[in-house]
């Protein structure tokens, strides 16, 4: 009863100096919006993260890619041939825990179409197997076959970026362009597009999109077109992809790079999917035992799983959590400075009537309870607005820099906020309430 | 048994190397009903016995008792509680919260004791009505004039029912005919059987009491006897319906 009606009486107090009472808020609303932000954001980058994964071709697909030779091999380093399509035949035939095996070869590229150019994220020479591994969908032809493979036959796969940019998007032209039939030229060679890949795009870009075509739509006068300004978001790279048959690959651009007049046959990397994720050590013993085989024992290659990239990634993510989280506390540590400041100030200017309450009665703790109550009431009150500010930043956060990584409250960001903001309230106030209570009761009454 | 029973009460303050000796073995017995005027020049040592007699401070030596309790031991959680249900404290500058109505400053010391929000109201209302104040419970102190602040400051006094009120300087801050009428209250309130320590400079003040205790240098320097001073008290003809402020 009698903790209830101190309470009151703190809660009096700081409505009492509203306007002082909002500014030293003002501190606490900004820490606890910045710290349901920063982990908003943390948990968005997350999200993004793990759908990347699936975008790539899952937790499965690992790469095998070039390393430096240990030191030790380092005379025998010149003897090992690389990666070459030699190390698919082997994998293909005698790694019995893969599912698939995907040789890529890459070049640089410039891609022209009349008088359009464009240079793609990945051009490469693939095998048909290619579609499965990265998983591609093809929205419009076909993809090349095992014929086409062993002809070396001039024919390309292109992402629908590649296709907005050589021949117009679908916003600005307002017509879907079909590029299938249509010849490009890849470093000058001229190459017959059969297909290409449906564009992907997140849920967040596809109502991103939506929005701007009612805009457009509501928009009178003559009919402008803006088109989408270019983004980049994870499916970027996944529709700036040229593919082209391998073979091709190596006839045409590779021949005069090899020595002895022979295309270089090396390959830019070896994508391998396992069967089966809980065999996933000993498939990679069997694929460093085949690749040891083929590259004369030499060890020049790695293995990029996304397991170790995950782990990589989530460490980078888990550093972006504990730095922002570093500055958001520090914000609220900020705010509890100036809930302190303000309490010193005000029990300051109230050392007559403090010392009223200890002559009517108040004992010390009564005291401490008091302003205890008056510095937590700012707190949590600061932390209650906080959280909805919060909402109100993130939303501000993504209409400046609508991205991927959608940033996503959840219900223990609030939590943690609201904790934060209540425990700042009980710390700024400890001093204060303490200094008050320990006041001499005949000093405080005399105080001028 | 006295009320109040002071045996051989010393304070010394040390300031800056220098040992005052503000009390320097006071003796004294206050019976319960006694109207009561400490006076004194400034310095004397009057404030600091008030202090100690009030439990806002505690002697260096000597032995204190209210009642049954023996004060000059007590802690300061047990002098809080006395404070709040055995002392009543009046002001010279009234020391009214401005944030609070005039009855909510007379519930102060009932929310150190604990007692219902029902509870609170109806015994802030008697004590109010008591000083002839219950018309302006919802005012704030501002809105007062000092005569009626320091009726509201008596009703804060009065409201827990204490064994003894003190009042320093009760008049100080008034003009003088406000300051007798608040003398006069302190004189009804003596006459309804309750025990009223005035603290005062003034030796007209200090008249109206029929027991006056003067200190000089930290010593009782003479007591009037109380038999011999027990005069009849000043205000005997005024009505309370004369009572009115004229500030």
């Amino acid at each position: 009863m009698t903790y209830f009606n101190l309470l009151i009486l703190g809660f009096r107090e700081t409505y009492e100096h509203w306007f002082r009472s909002v500014l030293t808020m003002l501190g606490v609303i900004l820490g606890v919006a910045s710290v349901v932000t920063m982990s908003a954001i943390v948990e968005g980058l997350e999200k993004a993260m793990r759908d990347n994964i699936i975008i790539y071709g899952g937790l499965n697909k690992v790469l095998i890619r070039d390393s430096d030779t240990p030191d030790y091999q380092a005379h025998i380093a010149d003897t090992s041939p690389g990666k070459t399509l030699n190390d698919v035949y082997a994998l293909k035939r005698g790694a019995t825990l893969l599912s698939l095996v995907s040789p890529e070869m890459g070049h640089r590229a410039r891609i022209t179409y009349q008088r359009r150019s464009c240079y793609p994220s990945e051009f490469i020479g693939a095998w048909p197997v290619v579609l499965e591994m990265n998983r591609h969908t093809l929205q419009y032809g076909r993809f090349f076959t095992e014929l086409d493979e062993r002809e070396a036959k001039p024919v390309c796969v292109i992402g629908a970026h590649i296709r907005n940019r050589l021949f117009g998007d679908p916003e600005s032209t307002d017509q879907e362009i079909n590029p299938v039939g249509k010849i490009i030229h890849i470093n000058r060679q001229p190459f017959t597009v059969i297909g290409m890949f449906t564009e992907y795009m997140t849920d967040a870009e596809r109502k991103r999109r939506e929005i701007e075509r009612q805009k457009r739509n509501n928009r009178t006068g003559s009919k402008r077109h803006t088109g989408y300004r270019f983004r980049r978001n994870g499916f970027h790279h996944k529709n700036n992809v040229v593919y082209i048959p391998i073979n091709t690959m190596w006839m045409r651009f590779k021949a005069t790079s090899g020595a002895d007049d022979t295309p270089e046959p090396n390959l830019t990397d070896i994508d391998i999917k396992v069967a089966d994720l809980n065999y996933m050590e000993k498939a990679l013993d069997q694929v460093r035992n085949i690749l040891l085989h083929t590259h004369k024992g030499v060890e020049d290659f790695e293995f990029s799983t996304y397991a170790s990239r995950i782990a990589s990634a989530e460490k980078r993510i888990k550093n972006a959590n504990l730095i922002g989280l570093i500055i958001s506390a520090l914000s609220l540590f900020v705010g509890g400075i100036g809930i302190m400041n303000i309490m010193l100030a005000s029990i300051n200017e109230r050392i007559r009537e403090i010392g009223t309450f200890k002559a009517l009665g108040a004992s010390n703790f009564s005291i401490f309870f008091q302003i205890m109550m008056e510095s937590a009431t700012l707190a949590i009150m600061g932390g209650l607005v906080g959280l909805p500010t919060s909402f109100g930043t993130i939303w501000l956060l993504t209409q400046l820099t609508p991205q991927q990584n959608v940033p996503i409250i959840t219900p223990e960001a609030l939590l943690i906020g609201l904790t934060f903001s209540v425990l700042t309230g009980i710390i700024a106030g400890l001093f204060p309430a303490y200094k008050a209570s320990q006041l001499n009761p005949i000093q405080a009454l005399r105080y001028e | 048994m006295a009320l109040l029973e002071l045996r051989d009460i010393h304070k010394t303050y040390h300031l800056g190397g220098e040992t005052i000796r503000a009390l320097d073995g006071v003796s004294l017995d206050i019976d319960s009903g006694e109207f009561i005027s400490i006076i004194g020049p400034s310095g004397s040592g009057k404030s600091t016995l008030m202090h100690i007699l009030g439990c806002l401070d505690s002697p260096t030596s000597g032995t204190l008792r209210l009642d049954d309790t023996m004060i000059h031991d007590a802690s300061s959680r047990q002098l809080a509680s006395i404070r709040n249900k055995k002392i009543g404290f009046v002001f010279q500058f009234f020391n009214l919260l401005p944030k609070l109505t005039v009855r909510q400053n007379v519930e102060l010391p009932m929310i150190y004791s604990g007692h219902s929000g029902k509870e609170r109201r109806e015994r802030a209302m008697t004590a109010l009505r008591r000083v002839n104040m219950e018309d302006r419970s919802k005012h704030r102190p501002s809105q007062l004039s000092g005569g009626q602040q320091q009726r509201t400051a008596i009703a804060r006094a009065l409201v827990n029912d204490p064994r003894i009120i003190f009042a320093d300087e009760p008049t100080g801050n008034l003009d003088s005919h406000t300051g007798e009428l608040i003398l006069e209250m302190f004189d009804q309130l003596h006459n309804e059987g309750r025990t009223v320590m005035l603290v005062t400079h003034d030796p007209e003040i200090a008249a109206v009491t029929p027991r006056r205790i003067e200190i000089r240098d930290g010593k009782i320097a003479n007591e009037a006897d109380p038999t011999l001073a027990g005069k009849a008290p000043r205000f005997e003809q005024i009505t309370n319906s004369e009572a009115k402020p004229t500030t």
